[in-house]
């Protein structure tokens, strides 16, 4: 892909962001922060293909650091979908 | 430009596509509590597409990835499981901080191993364009990294709240900042590992210098502009890697984490910039701030108190942090029960900095078990009080003080508050009187004709508030 292509998919994506979350209710703002917390560790993309190679002369300590930033994001992941979908169990209406 | 990356078959492109347009579903979702929850298991599917389709791009490795991913789970899911809601601040600059390391490992491995990632020729020679993302992906992602503990060392407890100033702070800042950026600009024409090392260090060390001097009461700002942070880090890994969905996802955080730190700062009329420089809610000089206990005041009982709701036709609660570290959260909501079946009118007022993060009494609240269509937000029910009996303030003070509105001098002028002084009576629950918020200022609604202070624990007052209406 050209820069100027990857550019503008994020320039896009932060006019999405700005409009998207400013509709989101300040009530849901606690929950707004765990699961954006838990899609940025979306960043596992990146640790999985760091740590995919056999462990070979130079870039063994990369895989290690690969596999590590994996438990990471992984913590990140599931604990961050695992609290905001706590949370949210617990935002009831009024009983009529 | 980049090789092996840019060589993915189209459909793993597609892939990520779709999970990026799911974690921008998922963010949509939180626009209401009803659709919230069909949002938080979009976010789940957006991620399991990211996971898969690059596992199975991969193709090798993965008995030890899905050990690693195994062991992360287990950590996580315990976790999440596990934390009390009082303590959700920490949790999230907790999870912030790993967000950041993962960016800063993710780089460095690409530093060490550049043709695993696909982002050098075959003589070993990194691509220019990815040095700079990569300077870039390392250094946001280590700053949020140690910016991050030392929020969670501040909200945890385990470090003071009170800032921590050092001489010169602004001039080392500014340098190692500019150095920062200066050696990005370097490792564009040299790919040194001296530069790059450098960078990670200097950033390493920043994170901790710019949070270190700010003050408890700005916490919520910093929380969420650590969250915008890791957004950023992650975006600039996106690049990198020249990957769709995390390039959206970054993106998404990082506007989130932006306009959370703006609604906050906004919230208590501060600006980005001072609360950056850092020092608010320093300890007050000897004297100065502590309350004037020698103007008159009222004291009233639980009796008295539950009397005057009983009668009365609608009571707005206005709960604030020491609600949350009394714990009398549940037994609140056991008050407005009792007096909801009296056929008194309950409305609770919150303020957007009432918590500890952006939201934070909304779920505590929520845990209580308090409906959140009877929970409302400054701007929508300030009006109200004019019309309400009671306002009935709980472990809140500072987000109540009118000196906001009315004293120049006062170092929360400025902040909106919440007109609890035009309700008829006014109880306020306090533990003593000599105590002051976080901005250390006296509070004239404590000397309102119409005010009536309940001096105890948070949560004995409201127990024994319910005892009485009870009978």
């Amino acid at each position: 892909m050209e820069f100027i292509s990857i550019l503008s998919i994020f320039v896009m994506a932060c006019f999405v962001g700005y409009y998207v979350v400013w509709s989101v209710t300040p009530a849901l703002h606690t929950p707004l922060m765990a699961v954006t917390n838990a899609i940025s560790s979306v960043i596992i993309v990146g640790a999985l293909i760091a740590s995919a190679p056999a462990i070979t002369g130079t870039s063994g300590l990369g895989k290690w650091l690969g596999l590590v930033a994996v438990v990471f994001a992984s913590i990140n992941i599931f604990g961050g979908f695992a609290v905001t979908a706590r949370m949210l169990a617990m935002y009831k209406k009024k009983e009529r | 430009m980049h090789d092996t990356v840019a060589a993915v078959p189209t459909w793993v492109g597609f892939a990520y596509l779709i999970s990026g347009v799911c974690f921008i579903l998922a963010l949509r979702g939180l626009s209401s509590p009803a659709s919230s929850q069909r949002g938080n298991r979009l976010g789940i599917i957006g991620m399991a597409i990211a996971v898969i389709t690059t596992l199975i791009f991969l193709k090798s490795g993965f008995v030890e990835i899905l050990a690693a991913i195994g062991i992360g789970a287990a950590i996580g899911i315990i976790t999440a499981r596990r934390i009390a809601m009082t303590d959700m601040p920490q949790l999230v600059a907790a999870f912030h901080s790993l967000v950041g390391m993962a960016a800063v490992l993710v780089a460095a491995s690409g530093f060490l191993a550049p043709e695993v990632l696909g982002i050098a020729g075959s003589d070993g020679v990194i691509h220019q364009a990815s040095r700079i993302e990569m300077g870039l992906g390392i250094a946001i992602g280590a700053i949020t990294f140690s910016g991050s503990v030392i929020a969670f060392l501040k909200l945890n407890g385990n470090m003071s709240g009170s800032p921590i100033m050092l001489p010169g702070r602004h001039i080392i800042n500014l340098g190692t900042l500019l150095a920062i950026i200066g050696l990005i600009g370097l490792f564009y024409t040299d790919q040194s590992p001296w530069i790059f090392w450098t960078i990670t260090a200097l950033a390493f060390m920043i994170g901790f210098l710019l949070i270190i001097p700010i003050g408890g009461a700005d916490m919520p700002v910093v929380v969420s502009m650590l969250n915008s942070y890791s957004g950023w880090a992650a975006a600039a890994m996106g690049f990198t890697l020249q990957n769709t969905a995390m390039i959206i996802t970054g993106a998404l955080v990082g506007s989130s984490g932006a306009i959370l730190s703006y609604i906050m700062c906004k919230a208590m009329n501060r600006s980005f910039i001072s609360v950056i420089a850092g020092g608010f809610g320093a300890a007050p000089e000897a004297g100065g701030a502590t309350a004037k206990t020698d103007r008159p005041w009222k004291r009233g009982s639980a009796e008295d108190a539950a009397f005057l709701m009983g009668q009365a036709e609608q009571v707005i609660i206005v709960p604030g942090y020491g609600m949350a570290v009394a714990q009398a959260q549940h037994a609140l909501r056991e008050m407005g029960d009792l007096l909801k079946k009296e056929g008194v009118k309950v409305k609770y007022a919150i303020h957007p900095v009432a918590g500890r993060m952006p939201g934070h009494m909304n779920v505590l609240l929520a845990e209580a078990s308090v409906p959140y269509d009877e929970v409302f937000e400054l701007e929508d029910i300030n009006g109200e009080f004019a019309q309400s009996d009671v306002a009935f303030i709980i472990g809140a003070n500072d987000v109540t003080n009118p000196a906001a509105k009315t004293d120049k001098t006062s170092p929360i002028y400025g902040m909106p508050v919440l007109d609890v002084g035009k309700a008829k009576t006014i109880l306020f629950v306090k533990r003593s009187m000599g105590g002051v918020g976080y901005a250390g200022v006296d509070n004239d609604v404590f000397y309102m004709d119409q005010t009536m202070m309940l001096l105890a624990d948070a949560k004995k007052m409201v127990d024994d508030i319910c005892k009485a209406l009870a009978h």
